[in-house]
């Protein structure tokens, strides 16, 4: 049932010994309880101790696991009477990115978010979170809507990027993208992005230009995948775990250089081992963003967020 | 000290000077791999005279071809931190810069101008392609933002000419945010109401493409560049297809909509200057002929607000 990754063997390990020692105590009656508890001891130390230091690739590795909750687990756990709205109005409806209007505790928001999918056929209706220009164009459109009626803006991110294809190119990926950033900027209402996974490059900046950033704790962010950097820089993709370090795109690393605002933390063991809980702690980091932001008129939103990217790299004066 | 007092100051050695010959009296096309003789090749605005393929130009190069009687001045490019992660690859960021630096005699991988096109002032940004790719990180964010600025308060156009591979990587997610930074340039300036123009040269790719140099009022593309967002190879390896004939060139982004005008270098800056014109002198030239057949004597334009008036 679960799916490990290549650190968590030792954990992986006593958890199968576990399951062992479960169907044993059913079936022959003698009591285990002991060693059993004795052993669920350990699986929590070493999930624990795992967890608070995973490396920028073991993090990279987290992000993008299966199991963790996507787009949608988060809207439907977070957002109630949750009415989706398609399509660019210009070529099509583009799964990548699923929007709609919704209510966040009782106020209705516009969600814009990338979704994954989480089973091979999800995966394919979803193109693995790549939105091609549509869904860009389709978030653009969704943001202006929102400002028309003063909606708040989520937006949730989680893409290996946008899509590298044919017609992608010829539909003007590039200008789809540069349009989403600016109407990101401009739109006179609050806009707060979570990065909830994997923030691909200028896929995920595209919607990641808010009033509040916040960052799940073992999510990644990043200009580049780990692997493409070191097939360019080192020539070798071999080298991503190296490339993840030097990247600096970590929640931790990230909230440090001033591109994010705050980081949401997981349970142990990350958002995969226990979904509910993630997005619970999830919710309540949103619930206090969006209560900052309430009560700022729309110009006042736009100037803050606007300032907010002005001030990033610039240099303090001596 | 202000951002304008600290900008506007000009460098002294950005006046422009010409490039040193090279010792090699001979160049190949990259293209037709036919062998033109340097001065042929650079009196023809470094064009193949055989199969007409646009050669890169350095930024200088660029400067010196747009503006009036090559003359113009650059501006200092605001201070970063410039090298927020202390990144090191193969090599350490930080001696990746002093070597583009001294390649390129160039602070990073744009030089901010301003001078004349056409009799009228202008700003422009060119990348310089030989500094670590044209790539963008900070220091190009922020010197793209002074340029928009510097284009506000002189209320002159501003031209920007990307040639660029994309985002930084040494800056990591910083060179990210390059894109939302550029695109506030891009929005200063249309507020202020000043023309943006961009003109794409070879290449304009990723994370560059994604933000700014997509959202000119006016998009002007060299023939042959190459322009989009992500590189073939990526494109190839993902879909596992050939790639059209002339994919991601000017002349197909052209036919896909995506520029208003693929124009040879010869004609760029009469090009440059005619649309400059178009957008400052908007009184009419000549004489307004009327819609309705009969041209109106001088009195009829001036009798209409009043009769409509007295209606
Ligand atoms: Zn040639």
């Amino acid at each position: 049932m679960n799916s490990y990754l290549d650190f968590e063997k030792p954990i992986a390990e006593i958890e199968g010994k576990l399951q062992e020692l479960r169907h044993l105590s059913d079936d022959s009656g003698v009591n285990m309880l002991d060693e059993v508890s004795r052993l669920e001891g350990k699986v929590d130390r070493l999930l624990k101790q795992t967890y608070s230091r995973l490396t920028p690739w073991q993090k990279t590795l987290v992000a993008r696991h299966q199991l963790r909750p996507h787009c949608s687990d988060y809207i439907s756990r977070l957002i109630t009477d949750f009415l989706p709205l398609a399509g660019d109005r210009a070529f099509g409806e583009d799964r990548a990115v699923i929007g709609g209007l919704g209510r966040f505790q009782g106020h209705t928001v516009m969600v814009i978010g990338q979704e994954k999918g989480s089973d091979t056929e999800g995966r394919v209706a979803h193109n693995f979170g790549m939105a091609n220009p549509e869904g860009y164009r389709k978030a653009s459109r969704l943001l202006r809507l929102a400002e028309r009626f003063q909606v708040p803006v989520l937006t949730l991110i989680d893409t290996p990027g946008a899509y590298p294809g044919i017609g992608a190119e010829e539909r003007g990926q590039s200008e789809a993208i540069a349009r989403c950033i600016e109407a990101c900027l401009d739109v006179r209402v609050p806009v707060v992005a979570l990065i909830i996974g994997e923030g691909g490059s200028g896929g995920a900046i595209a919607l990641g230009v808010a009033n509040r950033v916040l960052m799940m704790e073992h999510a990644i962010y990043s200009v580049i995948s780990p692997e493409g950097c070191a097939s360019i820089l080192w020539r070798d993709a071999a080298l991503a775990e190296t490339a993840a370090e030097a990247l600096r795109l970590t929640a931790e690393d990230l909230h440090a250089l001033g591109v994010i605002d705050g980081i949401v933390p997981e349970p142990v063991g990350g958002a995969h081992r226990d979904a509910a809980s993630t997005i619970d702690r999830a919710g309540s980091a949103l619930e206090e963003a969006f209560a900052d932001l309430r009560g700022l008129d729309g110009a006042a939103l736009r100037g803050q967020r606007r300032e907010k990217y002005l001030e990033l790299g610039a240099v303090a004066e001596g | 000290m202000s951002w304008l007092e600290r900008f506007a100051r000009p460098k002294v050695s950005g006046l422009f000077r010409k490039p040193d010959i090279p010792h090699d009296l001979w160049e190949k096309c990259e293209k037709c791999e036919q062998m033109i003789f340097h001065r042929e090749l650079e009196s023809n605005l470094r064009v193949c005279p055989r199969c007409d393929h646009h050669m890169r130009l350095g930024a200088d190069q660029r400067l010196a071809l747009l503006f009036d009687g090559e003359e113009y001045q650059t501006i200092e490019l605001p201070a970063v931190d410039e090298d927020p992660l202390r990144f090191r690859d193969r090599k350490r960021y930080s001696d990746r810069l002093r070597e583009a630096r001294s390649n390129t005699g160039h602070d990073d991988a744009i030089v901010v101008a301003h001078g004349k096109i056409g009799g009228a002032p202008a700003v422009v940004a060119a990348f310089d392609f030989g500094f670590l790719g044209g790539s963008m990180g900070t220091a190009v964010g922020e010197s793209l933002l002074a340029a928009a600025r510097l284009a506000i308060l002189q209320e002159a156009p501003l031209i920007v000419i990307p040639s660029s591979g994309g985002a930084r990587m040494q800056e990591g997610v910083l060179s990210l945010m390059q894109m939302a930074r550029t695109t506030i340039a891009v929005d200063e300036l249309k507020e202020a109401g000043v023309p943006y123009i961009v003109l794409l040269t070879n290449p304009t790719t990723g994370g560059v493409t994604a933000s700014f140099a997509m959202l000119g009022d006016i998009a002007i593309a060299e023939p042959g560049a190459v322009i989009g967002f992500a590189g073939p190879r990526v494109i190839e390896e993902t879909i596992r297809e050939r790639l059209p004939e002339g994919f991601q060139r000017a002349e197909y982004l052209r036919d896909h909509g995506m520029v208003d005008m693929v124009v040879h270098r010869r004609k760029l800056r009469e090009t440059l200057s005619l649309l400059l014109s178009l957008l400052r002198d908007k009184k009419p030239a000549a004489e307004i002929i009327s819609l309705h057949g009969d041209a109106p004597s001088k009195s009829d334009v001036k009798d209409e607000p009043a009769s409509a008036g007295a209606e």
